[in-house]
């Protein structure tokens, strides 16, 4: 038993991570009905920027907590100014274009960024600086420690911020606004262009947040690590019904979960025909089964077919 | 319609000649033609290496092609005769990029090039593709870092490597671990590429057969940073020592998490993480991991070597410079002692080569191997790798003990301290290399 | 074109024929590498041909095109290698895997064509990578693949006492392997054109074109779009299929790691660039594309080497630099890429106004 709370303590960890990176997916996508396929790559660049500042400032002896906030509040920025370049230099061009035009011009972009990432920060793995000590609580058995903690916290806070902003700010009514209809929204005195734009912002600073969680919790970074990453976060999104943001916390946190059981039981149910090495299939098979069999996925409320 | 085909050939020439106007001076187009007869007749005759030299281990790949390089440049030095002429040794030095597609790419272009032997390549991934075409034109090509055990088994008369296979390093690390950390059960975890699951899968082989249970094998990937599933499945079957044929970049995080969720088993790795980077990428978890490298240290390397090399390039060698600089020597003994650099004539010589090298005494077997290949264990003490045991014939001894006994080539080294640490960068610099 | 002066069409298509068949000598004279370079060049011509039947003719786009490549290249790989002992002639296995991945195509696609084009290429996406991760796997418990170790030693063609995979000399010519294959896959090159030109130009192709512009107003011409959409991916597919088996036979060697996501790309970007739905445009992009890392490392190492002193950007992050900004730049200005078919031209023309 202990082992199975070990696995959902897992599973919970990792699927937080997916979630805040599915709300950029689906935030986006919400808005505009595009996939932001280099969204992933987007966490990537705040993964790394956070490695550079947190190098920097690790010999300094200040606390710990500090160095990985300065690194975050570096990062954000960072991602929100190539966030708003990719609005306005990939996709907002593209905004009338025929749907698949967006997309293949999203994937180049990821291309370019991994590249440029793969320049500045050189194609190895880079390792950050071990400067948070972790420590471990014991939980019936299992056991979680201080930085899984806190990034279940830091996605639980994110993800209720999001909240109250598109729920109770005038700037979260105007955006859903023109999520449900650009055109009336315009009429109705809302600058879409702004508000798309915003909507990206914030998109890409949650995905900083999200680079410094990964980063800072496995210890790495890697120029590709936000595609894989980026998948699995979609298809959290797609699985807690896209456009939804609840939605998209729940289905990140579903999807760790799935993975973390899959990958830890898989093996005994199957005799060890299938193991741990088709952990990454999961991800996808559940994005298959759910595009396929509701679409809408668990939360989704309405089907965005516009064109 | 002869304009057309004149005009391709020109098209392509001019193409070509861009290309090789790079790296090589222009070479007379044949390799044996007689000069005449008044200065000394001369041949010249072209090694080629094959390396990555771009791209995530572009800095192995140079120091392999170093390695050929200084053996070239010595051997032209020593003013080699061949045949009553005086030889020129030229290295023709080519970029695989470490991908199967242009290895046999640039493989097809030594071949073109005439050369009479080649060096390489780094990857068992591109030497395996690579060698049938070598073998089709009967040229000998040494690999000096390719461990995979497939490479020598094409049956390929031409293939040969100096370098130890992953089922001699793979058994080495698993007997080390069995005689000494004597565990009850162990997990074996690979990263699913071709040298993780190959190193695994030795392991697994030779565990299993001294009476050891070996749990189902469970599987990450190349990138794979996130192993907690698989270590809390693992940790709750208990086992006494945990081996991950895998590199540095996967094995650090799969180390620390281990530590983590309170694993206590002893962590043991191949080559591909038996570097200072777990350290950075574990922290104070990675002590005491045990871990394996084929062949040598390059610190027991002749000391002769390591000084011509830093003399040469004026850096020390990363990883397999050793071994890629014996290659190259061997074929050029063969070529003296065949007398001739026609890959016909000297490939018997040197199947039967024995040779004394920087890193010991090579023979090969009847597949090409090394007979005998040496490897060696570390263990990481204050966030540095440290060689304590190399093995040998089955042996396990000290490496204190090696160095007595073998001091290859260079006697006055034995009475060098062995307790110094191994050069950093050697180790650090690994990331990668097996893929 | 047609009936415009035709003996002088005729004079220019036997000129392009004696070059094609020139060239293998000719590249031959500077290195048989070239010719190498060449036919991997024409595999990604096939491949890209390919997928503008799903991406160019049906609009469909497909970012998982390269598990057909890679079922095709283990279909052969697994019967005509010593892994399982078998070795059966190659016009019987070719053949097969180009079956074997059409009938993956209709397998991924059936239950998959209703959803809308962005999600499709996400699914597609991930078919690709599960296919990929199942070749990687299936070495345990029962040693289907071979897992990460890959598949060696596979047959080249042969056809009686005629060895593709060895050199001789036939009517005074050097016929090198290279040379051999590159006869080989120039002539299913010009049958795969010959095929995509004329299905563009019958029934299915204009239903395609159909369903690609406007869905509903096709099926309300009576297309029946589900299944016209499945015979775009099933062909697609076997072209596909067919050219992972003559990678193989080339290669005599492959791994799950030939297959990785950004060959798809690659070859998406190839369709991108030359001009969805037009063959020849296609053709230019695979050949332009397939070409370039050989012309970038011939040209932008020395030039760095003689600006900087030493190479600061490898060819290869260049290449991909170039990939993704073609992709981008493109979309913007020439959506319909370098060389528009007709109809998209006209599209655009319309959208202009």
């Amino acid at each position: 038993m202990d082992i199975f709370i070990q696995q959902l303590i897992n599973g919970v960890t990792l699927g937080s991570v997916y979630a805040v990176v599915a709300l950029g997916y689906t935030m986006v996508y919400g808005i505009i009905q595009l996939i932001n396929f280099a969204h992933g790559e987007v966490v990537m660049i705040g993964a790394m920027v956070a490695f550079s500042v947190i190098t920097a400032l690790a010999p300094g002896g200040w606390p710990p907590l500090m160095v990985v906030a300065a690194g975050t509040i570096v990062a954000i920025p960072v991602c929100m100014a190539i966030g708003y370049g990719l609005e306005r230099a990939a996709y907002r061009p593209l905004r009338n274009a025929p749907r698949l035009a967006p997309l293949i011009s999203a994937i180049g972009m990821s291309i370019i960024l991994q590249h440029l990432a793969l320049l500045v920060w050189s194609r190895n793995f880079i390792a950050f600086p071990q400067i948070i000590k972790s420590e471990p609580y014991h939980v019936g058995g299992a056991i979680i420690t201080n930085v899984q903690i806190a990034i279940i916290a830091t996605s639980v806070a994110m993800m209720a911020g999001l909240a109250l902003m598109v729920y109770r700010t005038r700037l979260g009514t105007a955006m859903r606004a023109t999520a449900q209809n650009p055109h009336v929204a315009g009429l109705m005195g809302v600058d879409i262009n702004r508000i798309i734009a915003v909507t990206f912002l914030i998109a890409a600073a949650l995905a900083a947040v999200a680079g410094v969680m990964v980063g800072s919790y496995y210890g790495i970074a890697h120029y590709q690590m936000g595609s894989l990453l980026g998948l699995k976060a979609f298809s959290a999104a797609v699985l807690g019904g896209i456009g939804n943001l609840p939605g998209a916390m729940l289905g990140g946190v579903l999807l760790g979960v799935v993975e973390a059981l899959g990958a830890g039981y898989i093996g005994d149910f199957t005799n060890n025909w299938f193991g741990s090495n088709y952990q990454d299939v999961f991800a996808f098979m559940v994005l298959i089964a759910v595009l396929v069999f509701r679409p809408t996925g668990l939360l989704g409320e309405r089907v965005g077919d516009r064109t | 319609m002869k304009h057309s085909k004149l005009a391709l050939t020109l098209i392509a020439a001019a193409i070509g000649l861009i290309g090789c106007g790079e790296e090589k001076k222009p070479e007379p187009p044949k390799v044996e033609a007689p000069k005449p007869p008044p200065p000394p007749p001369s041949i010249e005759i072209k090694i080629g290496s094959v390396a990555p030299l771009t791209g995530g281990i572009a800095h192995l790949g140079k120091d392999n092609e170093n390695g050929v390089r200084l053996a070239v440049d010595e051997a032209n030095a020593a003013k080699i005769k061949i045949d009553g002429k005086d030889a020129k040794f030229v290295m023709m030095g080519e970029d695989d990029q470490a991908d199967p597609k242009v290895g046999t790419t640039v493989a097809q272009k030594l071949v073109d090039a005439k050369v009479a032997g080649v060096v390489g390549h780094l990857n068992s991934g591109t030497s395996i593709p690579a060698s049938s075409i070598y073998n089709g034109a009967g040229i000998p090509v040494i690999s000096g870092s390719a461990t995979n055990p497939k490479l020598t088994e094409q049956g390929f008369k031409v293939q040969f490597r100096v370098v130890g296979r992953d089922d001699q390093q793979g058994p080495a690390i698993a007997s080390y671990l069995a005689t000494n950390a004597k565990p009850k059960v162990v997990a074996v975890i690979d990263d699913a590429t071709a040298y993780g699951e190959g190193l695994a899968n030795e392991v697994e082989k030779t565990l299993t057969a001294a009476k050891i249970k070996v749990l189902p094998r469970e599987k990450g990937t190349d990138k794979t940073t996130d192993w907690k599933a698989v270590l809390t499945k693992v940790k709750g079957k208990r086992p006494d020592a945990i081996f991950y044929g895998g590199m540095d970049a996967t094995g650090g995080p799969l180390m620390k998490q281990g530590r983590e969720l309170g694993i206590k088993a002893v962590f043991a790795f191949g080559d591909g993480a038996c570097t200072d980077e777990m350290s950075k990428l574990a922290g104070d978890a990675a002590e005491g991991l045990l871990c394996s490298q084929a062949g040598i240290p390059v610190k027991a390397a002749s000391q002769k070597f390591l000084d011509a090399y830093k003399k040469a390039f004026n850096v020390d060698p990363i990883l397999y410079a050793p071994f890629t600089y014996d290659a190259a020597n061997m074929l050029i003994d063969a070529m003296k002692k065949a007398n001739s650099a026609d890959p016909a004539k000297y490939l018997p010589e040197l199947a039967k080569l024995s040779f004394i090298g920087a890193t010991g005494k090579i023979e090969f077997d009847e597949k090409g191997d090394r007979k005998d290949a040496e490897m060696t264990i570390f263990t990481m003490r204050g966030g540095k790798i440290e060689p304590i045991a190399i093995i040998k014939g089955g042996n396990s001894m000290t490496v204190d003990e090696y160095l007595k006994m073998a001091a290859p080539g260079a006697p006055a080294e034995a009475p060098k301290p062995a307790a110094e640490a191994p050069k950093p960068a050697a180790a650090a610099a690994k990331d990668e290399a097996k893929k | 074109m047609k009936g415009r002066n035709p003996p002088l069409i005729w004079v220019g298509a036997g000129l392009v024929a004696f070059a094609l068949l020139a060239l293998p000598f000719a590249l031959a004279q500077v290195g048989t590498a070239w010719v190498r370079i060449t036919n991997f060049a024409i595999l990604y011509v096939l491949l890209a041909l390919g997928l503008n039947i799903v991406v160019g003719f049906a609009g469909l786009l497909d970012l998982g095109y390269i598990a057909f490549y890679a079922l095709g290249a283990y279909v052969y790989a697994l019967l005509a290698s010593p892994h399982f002992n078998l070795h059966l002639p190659f016009w019987l296995i070719l053949p097969f895997g180009a079956l074997v991945a059409c009938l993956f195509g209709v397998l991924l696609g059936a239950p998959t064509l209703k959803l809308r084009g962005d999600y499709l290429a996400i699914v597609t996406l991930g078919f690709g990578e599960i296919i990929r991760i199942f070749l990687n796997n299936l070495a345990r418990p029962v040693n289907i693949t071979n897992g990460p170790q890959g598949v060696s030693r596979i047959d080249p063609f042969r056809l009686g006492g005629f060895d593709f995979g060895k050199s001789e000399t036939l009517f005074g010519l050097a016929f090198s392997a290279p040379i051999k294959y590159y006869y080989f896959l120039l002539a299913v090159m010009i049958v795969v054109i010959v095929i995509t030109i004329r299905l563009q130009n019958s029934r299915i192709g204009r239903a395609w074109e159909a369903v690609r512009e406007d869905e509903t107003a096709a099926r309300a011409m009576g297309i029946d779009t589900t299944n016209i959409k499945l015979l775009a991916f099933a062909i697609g597919a076997s072209f596909g299929g067919l050219a992972g088996g003559m990678f193989s036979a080339i290669q005599g060697f492959i791994s799950p790691e030939s297959f990785v996501l950004v060959e798809s790309i690659m070859v998406v970007s190839m369709v991108v660039l030359g001009g969805m739905g037009n063959v020849w445009g296609v053709i230019l992009g695979a050949v332009l594309l397939s070409f370039a890392p050989e012309v970038l490392r011939y040209t932008v190492e020395p030039v760095q080497k003689s600006l900087f002193g030493r190479s600061l950007v490898e060819p290869e992050v260049i290449r991909m630099l170039l990939f993704g900004l073609a992709m981008v730049l493109i979309m913007r200005f020439r959506p319909a890429g370098l060389l528009p078919s007709a109809v998209r031209k006209r599209e655009l023309a319309e959208r202009k106004e």
